[in-house]
């Protein structure tokens, strides 16, 4: 018998059936019809112990290649390789943090409310805007709130998103439109930032949705995007690099309604793509069509500070089938660790960051496009990320260059099908990465595409 | 420390999990980070690049430069690992003492799967990788997927979700393309009246009407106002099994053939789960579509209210629209991705919650099919004993033994005393236990939801037992509630103010007045 949380001896279990007039386990089960049980056990591999399963875990992560100086990565495509200081993974694995459950009883929670209060004013500062909430899963599944909030505030089902938004993102927006039946139109690229021409004059729209930089890298046309939610009496939808953020004017102040973006830039590792955490931000006049928890300040019964989770009437708990999201359990504990890392950081940290990511990125850019037969597919700015052409598919240079040591980048396929950009090699930077990586990646590179 | 008070309680040890030892210091605020900031100090330092220093105006046009940074908090490390270890000191947690939510499976986290998912082998593994470079990965998801089929009873599964509202809506648009496949636009999904209030909101973002069938005296799904509610325009149903009650659906046979009768779908809401782990499966009571909360039944750790993970398992007929990519294992050996054929889409910017997967693939191995059973019935057995030792205190509504969990009623209890269930949860905050969830199931007056879990030892359950029978008879002693009406004094704050919060919006440092 392997269940080593259970505590029960066997001599306690007998006295805890006897109390209860039973005489086995097997008849706490009465109320199962004995045509349903399950005859036999599950089939499932026999239990072991913690020692046998950590042998088992050191064979499967030495199956995986992590980045690292072994693997310098130049992979981002909505997940990069920052740095993550000892302090802020030494903070955030608090076990208080990691084994709470959602802050119900606030008087016992004070702690991660606060966490939550703390980040929910950093997220709001660095969108631009009144309002964030206290976290989404991911970047995609912000984008679908951002969009539900749009319509739900406009009226208008049809939404107008860039094709520059990622396209993993764009997929899953597509999954959940289905469900309250919205009509996506993707707004075609031209040399790398948004034509938002091609869907001028077309009528009434829920939301608007551009990608500050786009999944290309590109800073894109975000000006344009708010002349067309003007035009079309939709909500502005600006997706965040977090990171990039810290370099650019603010998405508020350049007209976002709301600001979404993938958070894992702060503090959190690549972790193969999850948890992450979804930054969702927005004006202080649509707070009340919020998606998911919002902390507020408040008082306790002695007039001490407290807070605690409010507007819980927009929730679905409560609200049930009328509440316009159905988010309960979210990314607290990501929230928590962008807090500790934004702390960390500070005003200048945070700009730091950027910029030597962005430096990294001119470098890159400058050394990758001087070989032979390497070409951008944009001229349009850019800050640490950028799309290149290359004389072999992206696929082979990816698969060719981990054998020297590099994650050469991501192929751009899934959503590019059949545009300027398919096939090209995105290429992402941190502030991590040194001259000398970059100079090793261009050669080994070089050699790649000889 | 109150003694034992029945011949059958185990003497000699105390409880584990009660916390009233817990060393919350002092009485006043913790300043925010915002108040502990001084103007030009630091705690990072960054990586040394020996690239070329331009300036941001050298790397971006002017017309996008911001002209001030943004602000954040300017603190020393030292300050910064105080103040979170302080807001540590004021957060309740599993690893504290007993978590006994209903419905929410707050039961122990095991660390070796943290340590595992903090491994630079995991953790350090970037998503969009090409497959040779993450075969161990693709084997974790594989094998996870196999096993949560073989527990669920189901065919296929993915593992995107990342909670278990999106593992809902994924549900919904699973039943969706099935029907619409077979060229059927049904408009309603049916849940009963216990059910979590993410049913509800998850069938109106599937683009579902809801339609509410009631509870029959015995705490199941009333089957005649079921039969009434079925036609051809109904796409499914989700119920949960135990439900928020606690019960077994005894019914669930008769249940799935009327639904199945008319060509609609049963969805499985596996908040419930732990109950009935190795005893019967979803798939074997005629459920099409089941969620998972690994966050509950498979012990990875809530956060603080996230991250979860959702996955959703489905039979045969409905693989063919699962979410795309799912990990697979390749002819001759090795693991790469697929997209089925019909499939809905993506749910997830990547793979789903990859480290939490991960810890519920440990937990999995740690326990094998004897030790995934002897959870269950551990688990029932808690939550049957604690629920006989408050017979007499509270009512028992739909009176019968239960499964993981128990719903009792503070009814009796507040017209005796004015004692209500939001007096009893802050007055045993007082007595060193994380309240119960409290005012759901809906259907239930003054409702106290508890979930003991499997973790909790015997002693533990029958301290938790003796607080709630310690609190109402307190109440009953003096005739009123005006005591615990002033609970919880020893917490960190005292009762919050939550009607002032909602008045008054202070979201963030910068709208404080």
């Amino acid at each position: 018998m392997s269940a080593p949380f259970v505590p029960h001896t066997g001599d306690e279990i007998a006295e805890m059936l006897g109390f209860l007039g039973l005489s086995s386990l097997d008849e706490l089960f009465e109320a199962v019809p004995a045509a349903l049980r399950l005859a036999g056990g599950l089939d499932l591999p026999p239990g072991e112990s913690e020692a046998d399963v950590v042998d088992r875990l050191d064979e499967l992560a030495g199956r995986n290649r992590a980045v690292g100086r072994s693997l310098v990565c130049f992979a981002g495509a909505g997940a990069y390789d920052h740095e993550v200081p000892a302090v802020v993974r030494s903070l955030a694995s608090r076990s208080e943090f990691v084994t709470a459950y959602t802050p119900y009883q606030p008087e016992v929670a004070q702690g991660v409310l606060q966490a939550i209060f703390e980040y929910q004013t950093m997220v709001a500062r660095l969108a631009g805007l009144e309002i964030a909430n206290g976290s989404l899963y991911d970047g995609a599944a912000s984008l679908v709130e951002g969009v539900n909030l749009s319509v739900a505030a406009t009226g208008s089902h049809r939404v107008l998103c860039s094709a520059g938004v990622n396209p993993r993102w764009r997929s899953v927006l597509g999954t959940f439109a289905r469900g309250p039946g919205h009509e996506v139109t993707t707004v075609p690229l031209a040399g790398g930032v948004t034509n938002w021409a091609a869907v001028a004059g077309d009528g009434p729209a829920g939301a608007v949705v551009v990608a500050l930089p786009n999944f290309l890298g590109c800073l894109d046309d975000v000006a344009g995007a708010r002349a067309l939610a003007e035009a079309t009496g939709a909500r502005l939808v600006v997706a965040i690099d977090p990171v990039v953020a810290a370099l650019l004017t603010s998405a508020g102040s350049l007209g976002a309604d709301v600001v979404i973006g993938e958070g894992q830039p702060l503090g959190t590792p690549l972790s193969f793509g999850g948890p992450y955490l979804g930054l969702f931000a927005c004006r202080a006049a649509d707070v009340r069509r919020l998606p998911g928890r919002l902390v507020g300040e408040t008082v306790d019964a002695e007039g001490r500070r407290a807070y605690v989770t409010t507007l819980r009437a927009r929730e679905q708990d409560i609200r049930r089938e009328r509440a316009s999201s159905n988010v309960c359990t979210n990314q607290t504990l990501m929230a928590v660790t962008a807090a500790i890392q934004l702390g960390w950081l500070g005003t200048a940290g945070l700009a730091e960051v950027a910029l030597g990511s962005a430096r990294a990125g001119r470098y890159a850019h400058e050394v990758l496009c001087a070989l032979d037969g390497v070409e951008p597919i944009s001229t349009a700015p850019f800050v640490r990320e950028f799309a290149l052409r290359l004389p072999v598919p992206a696929e082979v240079a990816v698969d060719r260059l981990a054998e020297e040591g590099y994650l050469a980048g991501v192929a751009v396929r899934e959503g590019f099908e059949g545009t300027e950009a398919e096939g090209a090699l995105l290429v992402a930077t941190t502030e991590r990465r040194t001259r000398a990586e970059i100079d090793g990646f261009a050669a080994s590179l070089e050699k790649v595409i000889r | 420390m109150t003694p034992p008070e029945t011949e059958t309680h185990p003497t000699g040890p105390l409880p584990g999990g009660r916390a009233l030892s817990a060393p919350l210091l002092g009485r006043e605020d913790e300043p925010t980070l915002f108040e502990l900031s001084s103007p030009g100090r630091r705690a990072s330092s960054l990586r040394t690049t020996g690239l070329p220093q331009w300036g941001a105006d050298e790397l971006v046009p002017a017309s996008w430069l911001r002209t001030e940074p943004v602000p954040l908090p300017e603190v020393s490390e030292r300050d910064l690992a105080a103040h979170f270890t302080r807001l540590s000191h004021r957060q309740y947690s599993v690893d504290l003492g007993a978590y006994p939510l209903g419905s929410c499976t707050m039961k122990y986290n095991p660390k070796v799967c943290d340590e595992a998912a903090a491994r630079a082998g995991f953790a350090n593994v970037h998503p969009a990788s090409p497959p040779f470079l993450v075969q161990g990965w693709l084997q974790v998801l594989c094998e996870l997927e196999e096993m949560l089929c073989e527990v669920t009873g189901m065919a296929a599964a993915t593992l995107q979700p990342a909670a278990g509202a999106a593992g809902e809506l994924t549900g919904l648009l699973l039943m969706r393309a099935y029907h619409a496949a077979r060229g059927q636009d049904r408009r309603k999904v049916i849940i009963p009246d216990s059910a979590h209030g993410t049913n509800p909101a998850s069938v109106t973002l599937g683009g579902y009407e809801v339609t509410t069938v009631g509870t029959n005296a015995r705490g199941g799904v009333d089957l005649d106002s079921l039969r009434a509610a079925l036609d051809e325009d109904v796409a499914g149903i989700m119920l949960t099994n135990p439900s928020t009650l606690g019960l077994f659906e005894e019914d669930i046979s008769e249940i799935a053939a009327a639904v199945h009768e008319v060509g609609a779908l049963l969805y499985y809401d596996g908040a419930n789960l732990n109950a009935i782990l190795g005893v019967v499966r979803p798939g074997d009571m005629g459920f099409d579509i089941v969620h998972l909360n690994l966050h509950k039944t498979f012990a990875t750790p809530h956060g603080g209210g996230g991250p979860g993970s959702g996955p959703v398992a489905v039979s045969a007929r409905l693989a063919d629209y699962l979410p795309g990519p799912r990990p697979v294992r390749l002819e001759g050996g090795g693991f790469s991705w697929a997209t089925p054929e019909l499939s809905i889409g993506r749910l997830h910017s990547w793979h789903g919650n990859a480290l939490v997967l991960l810890r519920a693939w440990i937990y999995l191995r740690l326990h094998g099919p004897d030790g995934l059973r002897r959870v269950a019935e551990i688990a029932v057995l808690n939550a049957n004993w604690l629920r006989e030792r408050l017979r007499g205190t509270y009512d028992l509504p739909y009176d019968r033994p239960v499964m993981h969990e128990c719903v009792v009623s503070a009814a009796s209890l507040e017209r005796e005393t004015g004692l209500r269930a939001i007096d009893v949860a802050k007055r045993l905050l007082e007595l060193g236990f994380h309240s119960p969830t409290v005012y759901f199931p809906l259907i239930v007056e003054e409702a106290l939801m508890i979930e003991p879990t499997e973790t909790e030892s015997p002693q533990t359950v029958a301290a938790l037992a003796d607080a709630l029978v310690q609190v109402a008879a307190e109440a009953r002693a003096a005739g009123d509630a005006a005591s615990a009406r002033q609970a919880p004094r020893t917490t960190p704050v005292r009762r919050v103010d939550e009607a002032r919060a909602a008045r008054r919006l202070v979201a963030t440092y910068d709208q404080r007045p």
